[in-house]
């Protein structure tokens, strides 16, 4: 049995917080790079180049990317060898209030959904999942909101064709408009149940965005979300969409759920073993 | 093109939806809880926080400000939730609102009513746009946070022109 200290996770998610809020991942820098070069439209890619301009301040200064620093979400996946001395959650929001505080992100949290009272910085948005091993891999997901709002649901039928879904994925881009922070990253969960597949959509997110090698699948809905021409921050232009991720789970004979959850083009995560 | 707030009535007829424009000096900043605030406080004819008139509103929450910063990451949020606020706050003398994405076709009319604008700010860009900010303090609403009324001096703040006095919008 390998024995983790609660205090050993604080501190790796305190670190996680100044990661994934202060250095945009490499595989969404690299897209929105390539999209720089190939946009043709002149404001989008002046806009792009603030984009880009933007990770580079936010990493060397360390000022949050985005001042939507998110509702902070955790992916623990604990090894069953695993064990913890302490209080495993308390532990990782501890981590979270300790990083947004030390780091001068935002209070963006509110404890009751309905009285909005008095924002805090937890607690954070825990998934637990229990797997082989002596190691626990944490990922943290700062997910803005204004794209979040923009999450779609729908119960089809098992009977349904591909290009339905196709359909229903690019009806949400399309939705969010400019709203959402474009050019965005999409994830799309195929299966399981309404609230499981919302699940895979968010963690779809956590893949790698290749904007070059990708499922065809993927590529035939990116190339139609492009066709869009919605294009980075509303302008037009060819990047509505830097790259679609699709996840996907065995379900029922009965249904199909898909959820989409979309990403605005800040998207930010960042990983950590122990 | 440089435009200094106040905002005279005459440069705002001039500016078209698409225009980029660098913005020079003083602006608000007031998002969801702010507005529903401002909005309670209008229907009850009391005083506002700060005379709204030639003035402009930006929809930001930064986050905490770092030490030795005059603020943090400070970009836009999406303009559409301020929508049922809008025409209110406009009619208060309000001539320039700036955020992100689209506005609701009634926003649409208010602005064109008024003679007012609607700034688009380069989204998702809040570090970058730090840059521009001079001097922060605070006006009202502390207890909200983030959502706080904040005065803010900018300098050569760049921006999109995303509805004109006209009506006219940039996504059209």
């Amino acid at each position: 049995m390998r024995v983790i200290s609660a205090d050993k996770i604080s501190k790796a998610v305190s670190d996680l917080c100044a990661k994934a809020n202060f250095s945009l991942r490499k595989d969404v820098l690299e897209c929105l790079k390539a999209a720089y070069k190939k946009e043709a439209n002149k404001k989008a890619k002046k806009f792009l180049g603030a984009v880009i301009a933007n990770a580079y301040v936010a990493n060397k200064e360390r000022i949050a990317i985005c001042q939507d620093t998110g509702l902070p979400i955790l992916f623990l996946e604990v090894g069953q060898d695993v064990l913890i001395k302490g209080d495993l959650k308390k532990a990782v929001n501890k981590g979270v209030d300790q990083g947004y505080k030390k780091y001068f992100l935002r209070n963006s949290i509110v404890h009751d959904p309905v009285d909005r009272k008095e924002p805090g910085f937890i607690p954070a948005l825990i998934h637990i999942d229990l797997v082989k091993g002596s190691k626990i891999k944490i990922t943290l997901l700062a997910k803005g909101f204004g794209c979040e709002n923009k999450s779609r649901l729908k119960m089809f039928n098992p009977t349904v064709s591909f290009s339905q879904i196709k359909q229903f994925v690019v009806e949400a881009v399309k939705d969010s408009g400019a709203d959402a922070c474009p050019p965005y990253v999409v994830g799309v969960g195929i299966g399981g149940t309404a609230d499981y597949s919302g699940y895979l959509a968010k963690k779809a997110l956590l893949k790698p965005v290749a904007c070059t090698k990708i499922r065809k699948l993927e590529s035939d809905l990116l190339k139609e979300i492009n066709r869009l021409n919605i294009g980075p921050m509303g302008l037009g232009g060819k990047f509505t969409c830097l790259g679609v991720n699709i996840e996907t789970a065995p379900t029922h004979i009965a249904g199909l759920p898909v959820s989409v959850n979309i990403s605005c083009h800040a998207l930010r995560s960042a990983v950590i073993e122990l | 093109m440089e435009i200094k707030i106040p905002l005279d009535i005459k440069k705002v007829k001039q500016l078209k939806a698409g225009d980029e424009v660098l913005l020079s000096g003083v602006i608000y900043t007031a998002r969801d809880q702010a507005h529903k605030r401002l909005s309670a406080v209008i229907d009850a004819g009391k005083k506002l926080p700060f005379d709204l008139n030639g003035q402009v509103i930006y929809y930001c929450g930064p986050t905490k400000t770092p030490k030795g910063k005059i603020i943090g990451s400070c970009g836009p949020t999406t303009s559409r939730r301020m929508d049922e606020f809008s025409e209110k706050l406009l009619a208060k003398g309000l001539m320039g609102m700036i955020g992100k994405g689209g506005r609701s076709p009634d926003v649409r009319n208010a602005i064109k009513k008024y003679s007012s604008v609607y700034f688009l700010a380069y989204a998702g860009c809040g570090a970058l746009l730090s840059k521009y900010v001079k001097k922060a303090e605070l006006v009202s609403y502390k207890d909200l946070g983030p959502e706080a009324i904040l005065r803010l001096e900018v300098k050569d703040f760049p921006l999109i022109v995303g509805i004109d006095s006209n009506g006219r919008s940039i996504y059209d």
